[in-house]
């Protein structure tokens, strides 16, 4: 059975994996940079097709719109271009764990997949605005929250006073 | 037809109308502003194509499309041709949650003016606005030359500090109307002007308008372009169609944040005075226009802003007012009189 939502689903997927192969296997990273923005708003529209278009808009937010904005901005600034291939592919040792930590991965996920249930993931859950303002800002995990917020100010104003020693 | 097939034809219908609305509107809006700053210089303006120059858009335009596409040898081929394209993609998006009418009653039905109605209607701009940055980022990259990546590198700098301020000047609006709907919004301001935003939240309005002339890079903040110091900015190498195409971008940008700031802050549909003169999309049209000509005013009066003034301003003076601006409104809300 095939809905127009498992349609959208499909290519969505389709286009976050493809997007997120790019990322890792490019050698350039504006284009690794770019492909990453593409992953995080597929991703954002699976999660918009899960019939919560909030988190949806807080991924692409906080994700795709202000944190790539700065990894482009260094980039850019920096002006990288495409890695040395030479550098860094030399020593067997690597290559070896590098085969070994992959076996894991297809390994793990393959644990997950044979888990899983096979229908799809349960849709029209709550998570409105309101819905997770009121789990953030109750019992178990406001502590957690404020503590985040605070180390999070912590490392900003950190950041500014290493950056600007005479302020 | 099922009801689903019904609600699909009104919606292409919906999108298919506001697009060639938008694209009419672009076209005016070049012709209006090349004449009203040119009156505020004591020029004339274009004003031999047609009566009044009123055909100059349609002279460009066919100019436009039959010029060559050229492209640097050194550009990024990709990315130089989506960049025009991410950007007039995020541009025409963004419009999609804009209301510009209340419920109209047409063939038996309920239809509402506007074509997405998203419970997080704000959020949804703030997200779009945030990735229309890619678009020019991309363009100024792309080319493969010193002032596009000049350009570039404002314009990723500018719009991210502006967009803060942009999104947290909606705050104190979205906790008076108690939602993130754009129609909500609209309506909570609901029995005559000075129950309009624009009363209600000054200091947000103002805030506002600073940050979306910004965040469209309209002077007195269009670094990303400034012909006096990087030629063109993130636009030089790009010619034609595709010029064209970054051109039309940034006036429907424009429109939307003019669409926007009279929906937010101008009460939208609503009537100044409900008892004499009734509630009409009308309204909307004319709160519009005249913010477009704001935009068109302030650029033939303000002088560009030097770009270290421009990043202090934003960081230093917009943020920490919206914040406050947030935190007395939340004690309105939260503590009544």
């Amino acid at each position: 059975m095939t809905t127009p939502d498992a349609v959208l689903f499909y290519v969505f997927a389709a286009v976050t994996l493809a997007s997120a192969l790019v990322v890792v296997g490019q050698r350039n990273p504006m284009y690794s940079a770019f492909a990453l923005i593409v992953t995080l708003c597929s991703l954002s529209a699976i999660f918009g097709l899960l019939g919560s278009p909030f988190i949806a808009v807080l991924q692409v937010i906080v994700y795709a719109g202000a944190i790539m904005v700065l990894f482009l901005f260094v980039l850019m600034l920096l002006n990288v271009k495409a890695e040395d291939a030479a550098e860094g592919s030399g020593s067997g040792i690597l290559k070896g764990v590098g085969v070994a930590l992959a076996a894991m991965l297809v390994v793990q996920v393959g644990i997950v997949l044979q888990h899983a249930g096979r229908g799809m993931a349960a849709s029209g859950f709550d998570a409105s605005a309101r819905r997770v303002a009121h789990v953030l800002f109750s019992a178990p995990y406001v502590y957690v929250f404020e503590a985040t917020s605070v180390l999070i100010l912590t490392a900003l104003v950190g950041a500014v006073a290493l950056a600007k020693k005479e302020l | 037809m099922t009801a689903l097939q019904q609600e699909l034809v009104i919606t292409v219908v919906k999108v298919l109308v506001l697009f060639n609305v938008l694209l009419g509107l672009f076209s005016l809006m070049t012709y209006v502003e090349r004449r009203v700053l040119a009156f505020m210089q004591f020029r004339l303006g274009p004003n031999r194509t047609g009566p009044f120059g009123i055909l100059q858009p349609v002279a460009d335009g066919i100019k436009l499309f039959f010029k060559e596409e050229v492209a640097p040898a050194g550009a990024n081929k990709w990315l130089f041709v989506a960049a025009p394209a991410v950007s007039i993609v995020t541009a025409f998006l963004s419009i999609a949650v804009v209301p510009y009418g209340g419920t109209v009653h047409l063939f038996g039905r309920d239809i509402s003016l506007q074509i997405a109605d998203l419970d997080v209607g704000v959020l949804f701009l703030f997200a779009i606005s945030s990735l229309s940055v890619y678009g020019i980022v991309m363009a100024g990259w792309a080319a493969n030359n010193k002032y596009t990546l000049m350009g570039g590198l404002r314009s990723s700098a500018q719009m991210f500090s502006y967009e803060l301020a942009l999104g947290m000047s909606w705050v104190g609006v979205i906790m008076l109307a108690q939602s993130f709907r754009v129609a909500d919004i609209v309506e909570s301001q609901a029995g005559g002007f000075w129950h309009w935003n624009f009363f209600r939240q000054v200091l947000g309005f103002l805030i506002y308008v600073v940050a979306a002339t910004a965040e469209v890079n309209r002077t007195p903040f269009d670094l990303p372009e400034a012909e006096t110091e990087l030629v063109a900015g993130f636009h030089t190498e790009y010619s034609s169609m595709r010029f064209a195409l970054l051109q039309m971008a940034e006036y429907v940008n424009m429109i939307t944040a003019s669409a926007l700031g009279s929906n937010l802050f101008l009460g939208g549909w609503l009537s100044p005075l409900p008892q004499f003169i009734p509630d009409s999309p009308l309204w909307f049209v004319l709160k519009l226009f005249v913010c477009l000509f704001f935009f068109i005013w302030l650029r033939g009066t303000v002088p560009r802003i030097r770009y270290d003034q421009l990043m202090d301003f934003g960081w230093k003076v917009l943020v920490p007012l919206a914040a406050l601006n947030a935190l007395l409104t939340g004690a309105v809300v939260v503590f009544p009189r």
